[in-house]
């Protein structure tokens, strides 16, 4: 099991950087110019070639690349002289675009993705769980096609559609709710709970959905088999039956791909966070988009890769622990 | 010795609903079983003898099925209990091992765990450790080897065989009066077959149980069966000794069935007896005798009457036939020498 472990860590490191050089190499290859996007419009070409030397972007591709990579361990320094400034490790960049050092960037806007992802995540297992276990224990009756109407506005909505909907009638119509503004929560929880409210409950809602299907199917697989029958022979009451049995079978599927979306989501919640105007990564990626600002984007993506490639790193280890034919001995 | 009845099965009916119209998997079955005897349920794929047996335990679906007639043991019909009185029943005093050991056994729990999880739920006074030191005892008893190392390993650890024998410790932990067999030994090798039978003749004198034996080996009857239900069509056509079954068979299903099984024993070339067709379905089970389709000897009010049970020759053996006693009786002792 160690052997196993120390070895799908290994490749997922090989992993990362092979992510690393194609994302930094895709973006460098963007037709656009770093240097020209370092100061405003009327910038004279004086200044240009200047913040060119600066941020390393007269030296060749490949050079570039392992500077980038230099710096994520040792920290980087930019510039010489009065106009020297440097990015300590782990560093990602420079945004010329924020005038801030990537991973100062990454470390303001990551908490925000982190909560809203973490109450979205807890709230929607919650919900996708329950409602496919009820539909599972009521199949055929009312609340099983109810569940399947769910599922299908869940997985058929996009959440921008929802999400406006939802504080379209909420904030605008109803009032219910004032207007999200973010505010850390320990600055003033009151206002956090008030704003993170909403874009929990629609990505919860609508990322419920596929669990739903997901836990109904799977118990229901699991009642069909035998030794579901075997332990209602033996006696065993229909709660130990679902719980060691039915769910037991039905959780480790759920367990993987749970996993893998929940690091997707730490990856940054792009439209929710717009749409809620959270200012988390997923909306400060958005910015970094239509700025072309290049760091940024090579920083979110790296972050995003790191926390997906740990997430099925984890659910590989985590298998082996559900599902005892698959333990590496 | 007369012995007592552990199980009383009186007309005994089973009906699914499915989309396509309601099945008659089981129609008027009645049988009653001694303890320490073994009856043999026989026959074909969808003759009804599976869900026999999972009636006996009532596992049916019930929004399914429906299940009539009366099934007594121990002064309760299954039928009509309250579900947690059954629940009491299943498992200590009637308990059921299935066809296939490896999908029986819950994968995600050890072996152990799972034989003493079917003690505990029946003595919710004992400890865990008592439970576990009654589930080794158990896995010594059914000749599981270095049992104490084995107790904590998973199911998928074990060969096929020693799979049946956890599935036999979890249905014998409880000292059940009634161990249902479905198939037993279909999925295992033939040399363990064998194993696993006498393993469980030994342990029925030593637990004095009466077991349902169901398969569709003659082979397996002969070995270990007293009594013999021979089923067709959801019905039983036939139920006998296993002496008789073998010397003086009276149904012609039953001919049909020895003469195949007998082709293979003495020719050794040649080509193997069947009986024509195929078994019937059970959507729309043909008018009168559901055999007669098949049947050599069919005649006039074969298509049109279901034959009542009757009993012919000197054994005792009771048969579903129309054709007279003698002729059965003469046929009969043919096919058996054949």
């Amino acid at each position: 099991m160690f052997m196993f472990i120390v070895r799908r860590i290994f490749f997922a490191l090989v992993l990362l950087l092979a992510v690393s050089f194609f994302t930094y190499m895709l973006f460098a290859m963007l037709p656009s110019d770093p240097a020209a996007l370092t100061c405003g419009k009327n910038c004279k070409p004086d200044v240009i070639a200047a913040n060119r030397i600066r941020l390393g972007y007269d030296k060749s591709l490949m050079e570039q690349y392992w500077l980038f990579l230099k710096g994520i361990f040792a920290g980087r320094d930019y510039g010489t002289g009065a106009a020297a400034f440097s990015c300590s490790a782990p560093s990602l960049g420079y945004s010329f675009g924020q005038h801030e050092c990537v991973t100062t960037l990454i470390a303001q806007t990551f908490p925000v993705t982190a909560y809203l992802s973490i109450g979205a995540f807890i709230l929607w297992m919650l919900i996708g769980i329950s409602t496919g276990a009820v539909a599972a224990l009521h199949k055929g009756k009312w609340q099983d096609r109810a569940a399947s109407i769910f599922t299908s506005i869940g997985v058929s909505l996009p959440t921008f559609y929802i999400g406006l909907l939802v504080l379209f009638s909420v904030v605008i119509w109803l009032r219910i709710l004032p207007f999200p503004s973010y505010e850390s929560p320990f600055d003033n929880f009151a206002t956090f709970l008030r704003t993170m409210i909403l874009p929990w409950l629609v990505l919860a809602v609508l990322s419920a959905a596929s669990y739903t299907r997901l836990t109904r199917n799977g118990m229901l697989e699991a009642m069909n088999e035998d030794f579901v029958r075997l332990g209602v022979a033996k006696g065993l009451t229909t709660r130990l039956i679902l719980r060691r049995y039915v769910m037991r079978q039905a959780l480790v599927p759920i367990v993987t791909i749970a996993g893998l979306d929940f690091a997707g989501l730490l990856g940054g919640a792009i439209i929710t966070e717009s749409v809620f105007s959270l200012p988390g990564m997923g909306k400060m990626s958005i910015r970094a988009v239509v700025e072309s600002d290049l760091p940024v984007l090579v920083g979110t993506t790296m972050v995003a890769a790191v926390f997906i490639v740990t997430a099925n790193v984890l659910v590989d280890i985590a298998y082996g622990y559900l599902d005892p034919r698959v333990r590496v001995k | 010795m007369i012995q007592e009845s552990v199980l009383s099965v009186q007309n005994l009916s089973v009906v699914f609903h499915t989309p396509d119209g309601d099945v008659a998997a089981v129609s008027n079955v009645s049988f009653e079983l001694r303890s320490g005897e073994t009856l043999g349920i026989v026959g074909e794929s969808g003759s009804g003898k599976s869900v026999t047996a999972s009636s006996l335990m009532r596992l049916n679906n019930s929004s399914t099925a429906t299940t009539s007639g009366s099934i007594l043991i121990s002064g309760v019909d299954v039928l009509t209990a309250e579900e947690s009185v059954v629940r009491r029943i299943r498992g200590s005093e009637i308990a059921m091992i299935f066809q296939d050991p490896l999908s029986a056994l819950n994968p995600y729990y050890t072996v152990g765990k799972q034989i003493a999880e079917a003690y505990l739920v029946h003595h919710p006074q004992s400890s865990k450790a008592e439970a576990r030191s009654i589930t080794l005892e158990m896995l010594k008893k059914v000749g599981i080897p270095n049992p104490e190392k084995r107790i904590d390993e998973y199911p998928h650890q074990f060969s096929g065989g020693m799979r049946q024998r956890i599935v036999i410790a979890i249905a014998l932990i409880n000292n059940p009066k009634v161990l249902i067999a479905d198939e037993p030994t279909t999925a295992l090798d033939v040399t363990v077959q064998a194993q696993i039978l006498d393993l469980m003749k030994e342990l029925q004198k030593e637990f004095n149980m009466a077991i349902i034996l169901i398969t569709h080996d003659l082979g397996v009857i002969a070995e270990a069966a007293q009594e013999v239900l021979v089923m067709y069509g959801g019905r039983i056509v036939e139920q006998s000794t296993v002496d008789a079954l073998f010397s003086e068979p009276t149904h012609p299903y039953a001919w049909g069935l020895l003469g195949a099984v007998n082709s293979l024993e003495l020719s050794g070339r040649g080509s193997l007896a069947t009986i024509p067709g195929s078994p019937p379905s059970l959507i729309s089970l043909p008018s009168g005798c559901s055999f007669n389709p098949r049947c050599a000897y069919s005649s006039e009010i074969c298509t049109t009457d279901v034959p009542a049970l009757r009993v012919v020759g000197s054994q005792g053996s009771v048969t579903a036939c129309h054709l007279p006693n003698d002729e059965i009786i003469s046929l009969g002792r043919k096919a058996a020498a054949r």
